[in-house]
C-alpha cells in the first residue's frame, strides 16, 4: 500500500511548479482579448465623433432643405438627397415588405416540404448576393428596357435586399407563436387567412416589426444599387422616370470633389444619414426591449448573424 | 409530508455519527451554503470524509447532493449567479481561502461527471495526459507510465492498451466513463468526486465502474453522488442523506440503511418517496 | 348539414386554397429572381465572353477606346482576393478575441460591449468610406505609411508604393473593421455551443481560463470558427462603397496588387466607378457585367461553404459524445 502512495508522491513531484507562469499566461491572454475589443470600438467611436463633430457645423435649415449649389461653392444643401432617401425607403418597403411577409408566412405555415427547403436555402444564398449585383440586375431589366434611369429601378433593387431579411425574421417570429393558437383557430372554423393575419401575426407582431424596421435601416444606407438605377441628382424628385438623389449617393459624390466645402457638406449629409439609421436601429431595440418581449430577445440574436 | 425532524445542533446527539473516527480526515466541508439568486440549494452542510473510504450522498432529486458535491472542487466558480460560503479543507488547506490559488489545489480533487465527457477531438492517450500536460509533464516515458498506471486503475488498460491513439469517442459509453476516471486519476488527485457516474450506463458497465470504485478506495477518498440506494449499499462505507438542501443524516452505510435514526431517512430508504 | 353550412365550408376551403397559392407564389419569388439574375448576367455579358473567351478571366487589359476595346478581369479579381485576404488576416483574430472576451465576461460588461461591436454593423458602407478617406487615411498615411516607406520602401516590395493613402492596405483595414461584427457574433454563437461538460472537464483538471479554451473550446469549435471566418470573407468580397473610396481606382495592369501602398481595384469597385459611364452598345458594359458575374459566383461559393461549416457545427452540439 505504501509503495502506491510513494508512487503517487513521485509522480506529483514531477509536476512542474508552473502555476504562477500559467496564471501569468492567462492574465496576458485576458489583456490581449480585451485589447481586441478596444481596437474594435475605437473606430466606432471615431466615426461617430468625427461625423458629429464635422457634420454639425454644416447643418442648418438651408442645408437640409435646399438643392446643392455649384460644386465647391459651399452653398446649397442636401434637400433632394434627404427627400430621395425617404422616398426610396418608402417605395422599397412597399414592394419588399409584402413579399417578404408572405414569403415568411409560406416558410412558417407551409414549410415542411421539399419546396420550402429549397426556398429557405435560396433565401439564405440570395441574402449574400453583393448589393451591386442587384443594382446591375435592376438596371438591366428596368433602366435598360425603359431607356432611362428610374426610381422604380432603385426601389426594386433595394426591395431585393429587403425581402429575404423580412422573410427570415417573419418566419422566425411566426414560428415562435405556439401551435395551439393555430389549432384554436381551426377548431373555431376560421379560414387560414384569418387565423394567420388576425391571430398569429398579432402575436408575432413585435418580432416582425423589428425585422422590418431593421431591414429598412439597412437599405437606408445602401449606395451601390442606387448608382446605376436612380443615378443621383441635384434636383428634387420630379417623376418616377428621372434620376433622383439619395443621401448615400450624395455623400459619395461629395467625397469625390476636391473642395473642402464639399467635404464639409459630405460630413453634414453623413450626420443626417447616421441619425436616421441609428435612430431606427436604437429605437427598435429600446422600444421592444422595454416591452420585455420574449420574441424580440431571441430574434435580435438571429438578426445579428444575418443582417449585414 | 411531515416537517423536517429537528435539525441537529449538537454533533454528539445528532443523526450525524462522528464518533469512532480514528483515521485521518482527508477532506472536511464546514458550513457550506450554496445559493442561486438568493435561493439556498445547500444549507449550511458540514461533512467529514475519511481517507481511503467511499462516502455516498443520497437523496431525492433536487435535494442538493450534486450541488454540494460540486463545491468540493470549486466547480461553482464556473456558474454565474452561484454564491458559495463556508470552508472546504483538504489536509488543512481551505480551498475557498482567499490566500491560496485554487488552480494548484483544485488539482488535488478529481471529478467524474454524470455523462462521460472525454475530449472528443483527442485520442485515448491524449485524454488521459491532458491534465499532465497542463502541469508541465512532457517526458514521453513518464507520460506512458502514468497513462498505463491510470488506465489500469480504471480497469480500462486491457481493453485499450493496443490502440491508445484511437479517438476517445470511438469507445463505448462504459469505456468512455472509465476513460474519464483514468483522466481524473492521471493528475494524482487525493480525493475523487463522482457525480452519478454509472447512471448513464448499462448494468454491465455499471458493475465494472463499481468494481473500479471498490479498488480505488484503497488509495483515495471517494465521494459519490448516487440516486441508486443499492449502489450506495454496495460500494460505500459512509452515507449522507440530504433533503431540500439540508444534511439529514450521515452515518456508516450499514447503520443508516438498516437502522436510520431520522424519520425522514427511514421514509426515503424504505422507498416512500424518490 | 344544411345548405348554409355547406356554403361556408366550401368558401373556407376555397379561401384557404387561395391563401396557400398566394403564400407559395411569394415563397417561390426568390427562386424566380435568382434564376432571372443568373440569366441576365450571363446573357448581357455574353458579348465579352464571345470576344475574349476565357482569357477575359486571365487578361489584364482595360481599354475602352472604340476600335481597340480589350478587357480583362484578372487585376480586379486579384484586387478583391487580396483586400479580402488581408481583411481576414486582420479581422478574424480580432473577432475571435472579441468573441472570447464577451463569451467569458459577466453580462453587465459583455452585454454593452457586444452591443457596441454590433453597432459597427449598422454604419453604412459609404460612411466607413468617408471616415476612411478623411480621417483614418490621413493618420495612417502620416504615421505609418510614410515612415515605413521611407525606411524600407527600397528594400521591401510591400512598402514600395507611394504612400498616398488610397491603396490596398487602407482599403483592407477598413474592410477588416467592417467584417468584425459578423465574424465575432457568429464565433460567439459557435463558442457558446460547446457543451458545458467539456468546459467542466477542463476546469476539473485545474485548467486556467485560457487553457480551458485550448482544451475544450477551440478543438471542439474549430470547424465552426473557420466557417465564421469564411463568412467574413464572403462579406469582404461583396463589399463595395468603402473599398471604392479607398482603393485608389487603378485600372488594367496598374491595378494588379503590387505593394501595400499601391493603388488597386476590386471587382465591385470597378463596377461602381465605371458602370454609369459605360455605353451599353460597347463592349465596356458587358465587360463590367461579366465581372459582376464572376464576383457573384465567387461570393456564392464562399458563402455556401461558410454556411455549411457553421450549421454543421451548430448541429453537432452534443453529437460527438454518444453512448
Amino acid at each position: 500500500m505504501n509503495s502506491i502512495q510513494n508512487r503517487r508522491q513521485e509522480y506529483r513531484s514531477l509536476f512542474k511548479q508552473n502555476v504562477a507562469k500559467r496564471l501569468l499566461v492567462d492574465k496576458i491572454v485576458r489583456i490581449i482579448v480585451f485589447s481586441c475589443v478596444i481596437i474594435a470600438i475605437i473606430p466606432l467611436g471615431s466615426i461617430l465623433v468625427e461625423v458629429f463633430k464635422n457634420g454639425i457645423t454644416a447643418i442648418s435649415i438651408e442645408f437640409l432643405t435646399e438643392t446643392p449649389g455649384s460644386a465647391g461653392s459651399g452653398e446649397g444643401g442636401i434637400g433632394p438627397a434627404i427627400q430621395g432617401t425617404l422616398i426610396i425607403i418608402g417605395l422599397s418597403s412597399l414592394i419588399g415588405v409584402p413579399i417578404g411577409v408572405m414569403s415568411g408566412i409560406f416558410l412558417s405555415e407551409y414549410g415542411d416540404n421539399k419546396l420550402a427547403r429549397s426556398v429557405r436555402f435560396f433565401n439564405d444564398v440570395f441574402m449574400e448576393f453583393p448589393s451591386i449585383i442587384l443594382g446591375i440586375f435592376a438596371f438591366l431589366i428596368i433602366v435598360l428596357v425603359l431607356g432611362h434611369f428610374s426610381v422604380w429601378a432603385g426601389a426594386f433593387a433595394l426591395s431585393l435586399i429587403m425581402f429575404p431579411i423580412v422573410a427570415r425574421t417573419t418566419e422566425e417570429s411566426l414560428k415562435m407563436v405556439p401551435i395551439t393558437y393555430r389549432e384554436a383557430g381551426t377548431a373555431l372554423g376560421l379560414t387560414k387567412w384569418i387565423i394567420t393575419f388576425r391571430i398569429i401575426i398579432s402575436a408575432a407582431k413585435s418580432g416582425m416589426i423589428t425585422g422590418i424596421l431593421l431591414s429598412v435601416s439597412r437599405i437606408g444606407g445602401e449606395t451601390a444599387p442606387l448608382i446605376m438605377t436612380i443615378l443621383g441628382s441635384s434636383q428634387f424628385f420630379s417623376s418616377m422616370d428621372t434620376p433622383m438623389d439619395a443621401l448615400p449617393l450624395r455623400i459619395w459624390r461629395l467625397s469625390l470633389l476636391p473642395y473642402d466645402s464639399a467635404q464639409l457638406q459630405g460630413w453634414g449629409a453623413a450626420l443626417v444619414l447616421i441619425i436616421i439609421i441609428l435612430g431606427i436601429n436604437l429605437g427598435v431595440r429600446y422600444y421592444f426591449s422595454n416591452k420585455k418581449n420574449l420574441f424580440f430577445g431571441k430574434l435580435i440574436k438571429q438578426r445579428r448573424n444575418t443582417i449585414k | 409530508m411531515t416537517a423536517l425532524s429537528t435539525k441537529p445542533t449538537d454533533m454528539e446527539t445528532s443523526s450525524i455519527d462522528t464518533k469512532s473516527i480514528e483515521s485521518k480526515y482527508k477532506m472536511i466541508a464546514e458550513n457550506v451554503t450554496v445559493s442561486y439568486d438568493g435561493i439556498d440549494a445547500v444549507k449550511n452542510v458540514t461533512m467529514k470524509f475519511k481517507e481511503k473510504s467511499v462516502t455516498a450522498l443520497i437523496g431525492p432529486s433536487g435535494c442538493g447532493k450534486t450541488t454540494f458535491l460540486r463545491c468540493l472542487n470549486r466547480m461553482h466558480d464556473m456558474t454565474k449567479n452561484a454564491k458559495v460560503t463556508g470552508k472546504v479543507m483538504i489536509d488543512d488547506i481551505d480551498l475557498y481561502s482567499k490566500d491560496i490559488d485554487p488552480i494548484y489545489h483544485r488539482r488535488k480533487v478529481g471529478m467524474v461527471f454524470q455523462k462521460p465527457n472525454p475530449f472528443p477531438t483527442m485520442s485515448i492517450f491524449d485524454n488521459v495526459t491532458a491534465g499532465l500536460r497542463l502541469n508541465g509533464v512532457r517526458d514521453k516515458r513518464i507520460l506512458d507510465e502514468i497513462v498505463e498506471d491510470s488506465l489500469k486503475m480504471a480497469y480500462l488498460w486491457d481493453e485499450v492498451k493496443n490502440d491508445l491513439k484511437k479517438s476517445a469517442i470511438e469507445l463505448s459509453g462504459g469505456q468512455q466513463q472509465r476513460l474519464c476516471i483514468a483522466r481524473a486519476l492521471a493528475i494524482q488527485p487525493e480525493v475523487l468526486l463522482m457525480d452519478e457516474p454509472a447512471s448513464a450506463l448499462d448494468p454491465i458497465a455499471t458493475q465494472k465502474i463499481e468494481e473500479t470504485i471498490t479498488e480505488l478506495k484503497k488509495d483515495y477518498a471517494i465521494i459519490i453522488v448516487t440516486h441508486n440506494m443499492q449502489q450506495a449499499i454496495r460500494v460505500s462505507d459512509y452515507t449522507g442523506f440530504m433533503y431540500l438542501g439540508d444534511l439529514i443524516e450521515f452515518r456508516e452505510t450499514k447503520k443508516l440503511f438498516t437502522d436510520p435514526k431520522d424519520e425522514l431517512t427511514a421514509k426515503y430508504v424504505q422507498g416512500h418517496f424518490g | 348539414m344544411n345548405k348554409t353550412n355547406l356554403g361556408l365550408k366550401k368558401r373556407r376551403i376555397i379561401s384557404d386554397k387561395i391563401f396557400k397559392i398566394g403564400a407559395t407564389v411569394a415563397g417561390t419569388y426568390v427562386l424566380v429572381i435568382v434564376v432571372l439574375i443568373a440569366f441576365q448576367l450571363i446573357s448581357e455579358s455574353y458579348p465579352v465572353w464571345e470576344e475574349e473567351g476565357l482569357s477575359f478571366i486571365t487578361g489584364t487589359d482595360w481599354n475602352a477606346v472604340e476600335g481597340r476595346e480589350s478587357f480583362g478581369a484578372l487585376p480586379y479579381i486579384l484586387g478583391t482576393l487580396t483586400t479580402s485576404a488581408i481583411a481576414m488576416a486582420i479581422g478574424v483574430p480580432l473577432s475571435i478575441g472579441i468573441a472570447m472576451f464577451i463569451s467569458d465576461a459577466p453580462a453587465k460588461i459583455g452585454g454593452p460591449l457586444g452591443f457596441l461591436v454590433e453597432l459597427l454593423a449598422a454604419v453604412p458602407s459609404v460612411i466607413y468610406g468617408l471616415w476612411g478617406l478623411f480621417v483614418f487615411r490621413i493618420y495612417f498615411r502620416d504615421w505609418i505609411e510614410t515612415p515605413l516607406h521611407n525606411a524600407f520602401g527600397d528594400n521591401i516590395w510591400l512598402f514600395s508604393g507611394n504612400p498616398y493613402g488610397l491603396d490596398i492596405i487602407t482599403a483592407s483595414i477598413i474592410l477588416a473593421i467592417m467584417i468584425i461584427p459578423t465574424v465575432s457574433a457568429v464565433s460567439r454563437e459557435i463558442m457558446k455551443a460547446v457543451p458545458q461538460q467539456q468546459k467542466e472537464a477542463a476546469y476539473m483538471l485545474g485548467a486556467t481560463k485560457w487553457e480551458m479554451f485550448k482544451l475544450a473550446i477551440f478543438p471542439y469549435s474549430k470547424t465552426g470558427l473557420i466557417g465564421a471566418s469564411i463568412l467574413g470573407l464572403g462579406r469582404a468580397v461583396g463589399e463595395t462603397m468603402a473599398v471604392t473610396m479607398l482603393i485608389g481606382n487603378a485600372t488594367g495592369i496598374g491595378a494588379i496588387p503590387s505593394s501595400l501602398f499601391g493603388p488597386s481595384q476590386t471587382m465591385s469597385s470597378i463596377i461602381a466607378n465605371e458602370f454609369v459611364e459605360a455605353s451599353p452598345a460597347s463592349l465596356h458594359m458587358p465587360a463590367l457585367i461579366g465581372i459582376g458575374l464572376i464576383l457573384l459566383l465567387i461570393a456564392i461559393v464562399i458563402n455556401v461553404i461558410a454556411h455549411l461549416l457553421v450549421t454543421r457545427m451548430l448541429k453537432i452540439k452534443e453529437g460527438a459524445i454518444n453512448n
